[in-house]
């Protein structure tokens, strides 16, 4: 393979790619996601390999293995193109039935979905109602890419958008672009893109960075990796666009040290996209010269903060520091650095290739584009969703999800893990919307929707989160480290029947200070789940205060959750 | 700037903590040392400032002075974050006098939260003295959240905590002390009395 090095080589061998492929070609497409890999996938992508195998060299079908497809709950999930029919809890076993029956044009009825109720089929992805109600702009592409090869990204349209922006635009009309598309972190805090990369750009010093923030330490939260490791050309490519906007050479890949099979896809992306000269110096013979570093975390939560990140790549402890001064002007050694979380970068090359408007008319007045929604807890079908902004939860929950097993009523919804917050299910058809959630005191956070059912156990959800992040503060703060600390205690007293006078008001006081006095957003948020619980769950608290020593038999979401 | 409703002149590289102190305003702090980088972890010493019609909640000793500033020390808000700081620090101090002084000033409650008397509020006075202006990281931090304490080093201790011993005046509780002697008594136990003895 030799360099691409126009704009126009780059679509002559893109041209070749698809010419070579023949779209009316089956191909099976076998999901090796986190949660299907779990159920042995690995196992099933073989057997069919082998089948096809057999089958020689025009067997007339391939077999591709992808990053996750979304329907984690019924995995191992197979998807046979052109026309998509969806295989369920695929077994070895099943390859040679479906291989045969694909080769005939046929299906094989018992793997497809039937509705649990009305045992209704449906066969093709545009029919199963977990797929049929979303909008799959950035994960839909993970059935037909093989992670490891950049050509499935090509053939799809990759790189064009990087081509349009290196050629046709200039940096500050690619910035323009993400500013009028409205583009809002997905990360978190639901900050404008555009803006902080003008930030970044305007601030001085010629060496300014780029990350991704690929952390993804929030209990519950796999959105992230399901879109990096299925389809990591697809990030680089808005972080490559993003660097030429804010004027960067230099980017850092921030991720878990301990997915090795994001690692690997990644690193094979960079590798590969160096070779062809999509990355390293001078891009596409235009001049722009753009190098990326992976660095891994330390396996603390805190770490995906943006300065205590920093630090890390700089190689100190992942300790946060104050941010009277922003990141994006001195961040790492003190330099301009733009931090955005992986479905933020995701989002860039399909604002560059079709327009800002067209972004913008998806979603809210606030709002813009689809949200990935990693869905689970006490809810028929558990994966990764992808949805419009402004889409009611209900639809998610009830529509998407499948609503709650067991025929059980939902008591509410919890987003944003243990910095987000609950709502009562009456409130369940508030919009997926950064805004409209943050007033009702569920901020989306990263997108962990957590559902919880009639028997869940309000102050055992609190506690739950509250232990979690109390072993993952740093400890350095006093309203972080101790607030935390009593508040555990006040809560693990009343779950255990001892609940006393006056919890309320310690509970309130307790929580108040840890959100206004922390030095970091881990302890400013951690008091979020409280202030939910104690908006609109009150009541269940004094119950269970004044209930004292008797036992009870609530279950915490915390072991509902996946 | 105006502090307390006061016209305060500061130097640019000014914190408001060190504005309001050469104005001669008090405002307390715990984790604070002159002679030490602002650490910004006691989080006593918020205040609450008004730039651009907003109002926030900042700690003064990292908080850099701005033209136009409004600063208040005191508030219903800023004295109650301070006394809940103050009573949770009281669980595991119950007794440090400079704690018990300022409980009584923010009518702050010792006995209000669990007790859990581990006398160390990690204030890190101890840790960032020896790092800093000794430069011997003698004493550092180990663990994190609510794990966190400060340990001694033994093999750096025995070599240069002999000598020197000046953090000790620092802790606001005496627990550096205790716990560099409880390290003396792990790592070269026999030298303080054989020290006497040869005095
Ligand atoms: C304790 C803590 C943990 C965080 N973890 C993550 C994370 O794992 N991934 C992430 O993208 N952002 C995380 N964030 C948010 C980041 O600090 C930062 O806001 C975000 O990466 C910015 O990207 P965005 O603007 O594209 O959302 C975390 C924040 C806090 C306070
Ligand atoms: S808020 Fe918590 S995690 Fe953040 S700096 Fe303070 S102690 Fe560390
Ligand atoms: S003196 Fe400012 S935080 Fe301790």
């Amino acid at each position: 393979m030799t360099r691409l090095e126009s704009a126009a080589e780059l679509e002559h061998f893109r041209a070749g790619i698809v010419a070579a492929r023949d779209p009316a070609k089956p191909c099976i497409a076998v999901c090796a996601g986190a949660a299907c890999h779990g159920l042995d996938s690995a196992r099933v992508a073989q057997a069919f390999r082998t089948e096809v195998g057999k089958l020689g060299r025009d067997a007339g079908l391939e077999v591709r293995v992808t990053g996750c497809h979304g329907y984690c709950e019924k995995g191992p999930n197979v998807v046979v193109g052109p026309d998509d029919v969806c295989y369920f809890e695929v077994k070895p076993e099943d390859a040679p039935e479906i291989v045969a029956s694909t080769l005939k044009k046929a299906v094989v009825e018992r793997l497809v979905y039937a509705h649990p109720d009305t045992g209704e089929r449906a066969v093709h992805m545009g029919e199963v109602p977990f797929y049929k109600h979303q909008t799959r702009l950035l994960i839909g592409d993970n059935v037909r890419i093989d992670p490891m090869r950049i050509d499935d990204y090509l053939a799809l349209g990759g790189y064009a958008a990087l081509a349009k922006a290196l050629f046709q635009m200039t940096p500050d009309q690619v910035l323009d672009e993400v500013k009028k598309a409205n583009l809002r972190g997905r990360g978190g805090g639901g900050f404008p893109a555009g803006q902080k990369w003008e930030t970044a750009k305007n601030a001085p010093g010629k060496d300014k960075y780029v990350i991704v923030n690929a952390h993804e330490g929030e209990p519950g939260a796999f959105m992230d990796r399901a879109l990096f490791t299925g389809n990591p050309h697809k990030v680089l490519e808005g972080l490559i666009i993003g660097a030429y906007a804010i004027g960067s050479h230099r980017g850092f890949i921030y991720t878990r040290h301990d997915s090795p099979q994001l690692i690997r896809h990644i690193e094979q992306a960079l590798a590969q996209a160096e070779e062809y000269g999509l990355l390293g110096e001078n891009i596409l013979g235009s001049g722009f010269d753009f190098r990326v570093e992976v660095h891994f975390d330390v396996g603390i939560f805190v770490s995906g903060e943006s300065s205590a990140l920093m630090r890390s790549i700089e190689g100190l402890p992942p300790e946060p520091r104050p941010k009277y001064i922003r990141t994006s002007v001195a961040g790492i050694w003190n330099r301009p650095s733009n931090l955005n979380n992986v479905e933020t970068w995701a989002n860039v090359p399909q604002i560059i290739s079709r327009g800002a408007e067209w972004y913008a008319g998806i979603g809210t007045a606030g709002s813009k584009g689809t949200k990935l929604v990693s869905l689970s807890g006490n809810v028929v079908n558990s994966g990764v969703v992808e949805v419009p902004m402004g889409t009611p939860l209900r639809k998610i929950v009830y529509d998407i999800g499948g609503g709650i097993p067991g025929g059980k009523a939902a008591k509410a919804v919890h987003f944003g893990g243990p910095m987000g917050g609950s709502i009562p299910a009456n409130l369940i058809d508030a919009p997926l919307d950064f805004d409209e959630l943050a007033k009702l005191g569920a901020p989306i956070g990263a997108g962990g929707l957590l559902v919880m059912d009639e028997d869940t156990d309000m102050v055992d959800v609190a506690r739950y989160f509250l232990e979690f992040l109390t072993n993952e503060s740093c400890g350095k703060c006093v309203p972080c480290r101790e607030g935390m600390r009593q508040t555990l205690k006040v809560l693990t007293n009343i779950t255990k029947g001892k609940g006393r006078d006056g919890d309320i008001a310690r509970l309130e006081d307790l929580n108040d200070v840890t959100g206004a006095a922390c030095l970091c957003a881990l302890g400013r948020t951690a008091s979020d789940p409280l202030k939910s619980m104690l908006r609109y769950f009150k009541d269940e608290y004094e119950t269970q205060i004044a209930r004292g020593s008797e036992g009870k038999g609530g279950k915490a979401a915390g072991s509902a959750a996946t | 700037m105006q502090i307390d409703g006061r016209e305060v002149k500061a130097r640019d590289d000014m914190t408001v903590l060190q504005a309001a102190r050469t104005a001669g305003i008090h405002i307390p702090t715990l984790c604070h040392h002159e002679k030490l980088e602002p650490f910004g972890a006691c989080r006593m010493c918020m205040v609450e400032v008004e730039a651009r019609g907003r109002k926030n909640y900042v700690v003064s000793c990292l908080y850099p002075v701005a033209q136009d500033l409004v600063v208040r020390t005191r508030s219903e808000r800023v004295d109650k974050i301070r006394r809940v700081i103050l009573e949770e620090l009281l669980a595991h101090a119950p007794n440090s006098p400079e704690l018990v002084a300022l409980a009584r000033e923010y009518r702050a409650d010792r006995d209000r939260f669990e007790k859990d008397a581990s006398f160390c509020i990690l204030c890190g006075l101890c840790v960032r003295y020896c790092a800093e202006v000794k430069q011997k990281n003698a004493v550092d931090f180990i663990e994190r959240g609510a794990r966190r304490e400060i340990s001694f080093i033994p093999e750096i201790a025995a070599k240069e905590c002999w000598d020197c011993q000046e953090c000790f005046a620092l802790c606001p509780t005496s627990y550096a002390q205790a716990a560099y002697f409880l390290t003396e008594a792990l790592a070269f136990p026999g030298r303080r009395k054989a020290g006497v003895a040869n005095a």
